[in-house]
């Protein structure tokens, strides 16, 4: 019992980076229909720009900082390259931000250097024991801030004039411009927001190790999150997140009983497989929208 | 050309000359041109140069594959290393020494392995399709990248085949019919020798690519790229031509596996086929030119030759490091340069160096009226 708290505890930490960058990921669809390959990156970024500012700021300040910064590259990023682009095909679009996720991927792990960086959590590695069973600080730190976000963000777009606009645009993109949307405005929140979540997926996963460049391995695992969850459900998004972490974690809990032929570390491929499966039986993801087909 | 009339190039008299493998008189030159030039440049070339002019040769097959299915079919496939990583290990295995501790049958011969390579890719390009014809555009994309995770853990485990991750295993040295290509001979050098290989692989690849391009199945495809509903609807086969552009796509893909490392002779599993080969092709498709071949053979030859390139740099722009401890240095900015020309291409040139080659061709064409 205490096991397989200790197993999902592990799971839901890990499985709540997945659903911050997720979140981005769908956010970014909403507004403009096109995944942007550009979330990995961008996660990576963040998490070399709060190795550098923790050292002045402290963490919390560092995290916010960072946070913001990210948001910043990511508004850059789309008015530069993306925006351009508008009315194009959305593979071109996709690709386009492959070109711009190697570009930012390599500039910041320049910026990681030999001495591997630490992004300096309080948390570490540290365990606390809650009923008997030992749980990590930093997963239950993630949790709780994925929560406090999801909720700031859930809020965000159902209260806020932007948040409106937001959703408009992403029900209907000239209906919305015909009341007065500014779509553009709403790519470039999309992006910042994605940024953002992002960046602070960086710091989580940099937290109790220390930050490289691959890291941006686990950034990918959101893809196959997304595609569980739907591409345009933030719920699904949140859920599947969630859900990836817990199976990621039961398959690596069980590891040592696969017989051999299975190889090592198949928790690593476990979402993909995962994803393939989900796929055969639902194309559109458990929380997607079905898309409705015209010649 | 008695269907031809003189002096109007683009006048066809019959159907059978205007879907001709070369329909104009210019295609005919150039390639004449080319295959004269391609087949002299051995006695040209410092054996180095000739290396990478054959792997630049040897990765435009493999561009070829992913773009008869991305830019004809329109399925964008981010598993072509994948596919890749396949080919050569069923090259490495069929050709391998078996006495040695790694699985191996001694198959040297070179049209015995090559197509084999090329089938096995195929059959496994095959067990995606039905994916491919459940799903589209980015779904299909992500879903493609989830097999290069798959398939980087199936080559990193199976030691037996791959030699397992930083240890790998050397490739066959091919023969032709008996005939030692991997080794210095009397007359001609490994490297001329291979040099010749790849050219006549990609010569039959590249031939064999535009007539299907051109035949019912490329019309089936081009069909299913611009609207695949509709393509259906006139009675296009969706799941038929979908699961032939994954097979074909992954035969050239194994193919190009199969000879990729034959050069160097060596092959080791790790990183080796990862996502950012499959990326790395994409961005030759692009920016070669999406939907011709010979975008897809001039963009293989790009990106090959862009690290020859960016090595120059240091010389002009001192402030550009050529160690690669500091920074900023040459390695960096030759990666940055791979995203960065996708993104610029992307944007202002969508058809890559192909649509540049169009539109200087256009301009002396017309010339002096071009405007």
């Amino acid at each position: 019992m205490t096991t397989a708290i200790e197993v999902i505890s592990r799971g839901l930490g890990t499985g709540s980076i997945y659903a911050l960058i997720a979140l981005g990921f769908v956010i970014i669809y909403r507004a403009t229909r096109v995944i942007s390959f550009a979330q990995p990156a961008l996660m990576l970024a963040g998490a070399v720009l709060v190795t550098y500012l923790v050292e002045p700021l402290g963490f919390y300040a560092a995290v916010v900082a960072g946070a913001l910064g990210t948001a910043l590259l990511a508004l850059v990023a789309e008015r530069v390259a993306v925006r351009p682009m508008l009315g194009r095909p959305v593979f071109t679009i996709a690709i386009i931000t492959i070109g711009l996720d190697v570009v930012i991927r390599v500039i910041a792990i320049a910026f990681i250097g030999t001495d591997l960086p630490q992004v300096g959590d309080p948390w570490g590695l540290k365990t606390v024991n809650v009923f008997g069973a030992i749980l990590e600080q930093r997963h239950i730190a993630m949790v709780l801030t994925t929560a406090a976000l999801v909720a700031a963000l859930f809020g965000f777009l159902r209260y806020t004039r932007i948040g409106l606009a937001m959703r408009a645009a992403s029900f209907d993109q000239e209906a919305a411009m015909a009341q007065g949307v500014s779509v553009g405005a709403v790519f470039a929140v999309s992006w910042a927001i994605a940024g953002g979540l992002a960046a602070i997926g960086g710091v989580f996963a940099a937290s109790g190790t220390a930050v490289s460049g691959t890291m941006w391995l686990i950034a990918l695992v959101a893809l196959p999150v997304i595609i569980l969850g739907g591409l345009d459900s933030l719920v699904g998004a949140l859920i599947a997140g969630l859900f990836v972490g817990v199976v990621q974690s039961t398959v690596a809990h069980f590891q040592q009983y696969f017989p051999s032929w299975v190889g090592g570390n198949v928790a690593a491929i476990s979402p993909y497989v995962l994803m393939m499966v989900a796929l055969l039986v639902r194309p559109y993801g458990l929380f997607g929208t079905r898309e409705v087909e015209r010649v | 050309m008695s269907t031809m009339v003189r002096g109007r190039p683009l006048l066809y008299t019959s159907y059978e000359a205007e879907m001709a493998l070369l329909n104009t008189r210019t295609k005919r030159v150039w390639l004449g041109v080319l295959l004269i030039i391609g087949a002299a440049l051995p006695f040209l070339l410092t054996d180095a140069t000739l290396q990478t002019f054959a792997r630049a040769m040897i990765t435009a097959v493999g561009v070829i594959g992913l773009g008869l299915l991305t830019g004809y079919a329109g399925q964008v496939s981010l598993g072509h290393a994948f596919f890749i990583g396949l080919g050569a290990y069923t090259a490495a295995v069929l050709g391998g020494d078996p006495e040695g501790r790694r699985l191996g049958f001694g198959i040297t011969e070179l049209l015995i392995w090559l197509p084999a390579a090329g089938l096995v890719a195929a059959l496994a390009g095959l067990l995606v399709a039905p994916l491919a014809v459940r799903l589209r555009g980015l779904y299909l994309a992500i879903v493609t990248l989830g097999l290069v995770f798959v398939g980087g853990h199936i080559f990193n485990e199976w030691r037996d085949a791959t030699g397992g991750p930083g240890i790998g295993r050397s490739m066959p040295a091919p023969t032709l019919f008996g005939y030692e290509l991997g080794v210095n001979g009397e007359l001609f050098t490994r490297d001329q020798k291979l040099y010749w290989l790849m050219f006549a692989v990609l010569v039959v690849f590249a031939l064999a690519a535009r007539n299907i391009a051109r035949s019912r199945v490329g019309r089936a495809f081009t069909a299913i790229r611009d609207r695949d509903v509709a393509a259906g609807v006139m009675g296009v086969n969706l799941a038929r031509y979908k699961a032939t552009a994954f097979a074909i796509s992954s035969f050239y893909a194994g193919c190009c596996g199969a000879l990729l490392y034959v050069v160097p002779g060596f092959l080791a599993p790790n990183g080796v086929f990862n996502l950012e080969v499959s990326v790395l092709f994409i961005a030759m498709l692009l920016i070669g030119g999406v939907g011709t071949i010979s975008g897809a053979i001039l963009g293989a030859f790009f990106i090959t030759f862009l690290p020859t390139a960016t090595r120059l740099i240091p010389d002009a722009f001192p402030f550009i490091s050529a160690s690669p401890t500091e920074f900023p240095n040459v390695f960096i900015l030759e990666q940055v340069l791979y995203g960065a020309l996708v993104i610029i291409f992307l944007i202002f040139e969508p058809r890559g160096l192909f649509g540049i080659w169009l539109r200087l061709r256009n301009y002396w064409k017309t010339w002096p009226f071009s405007y």
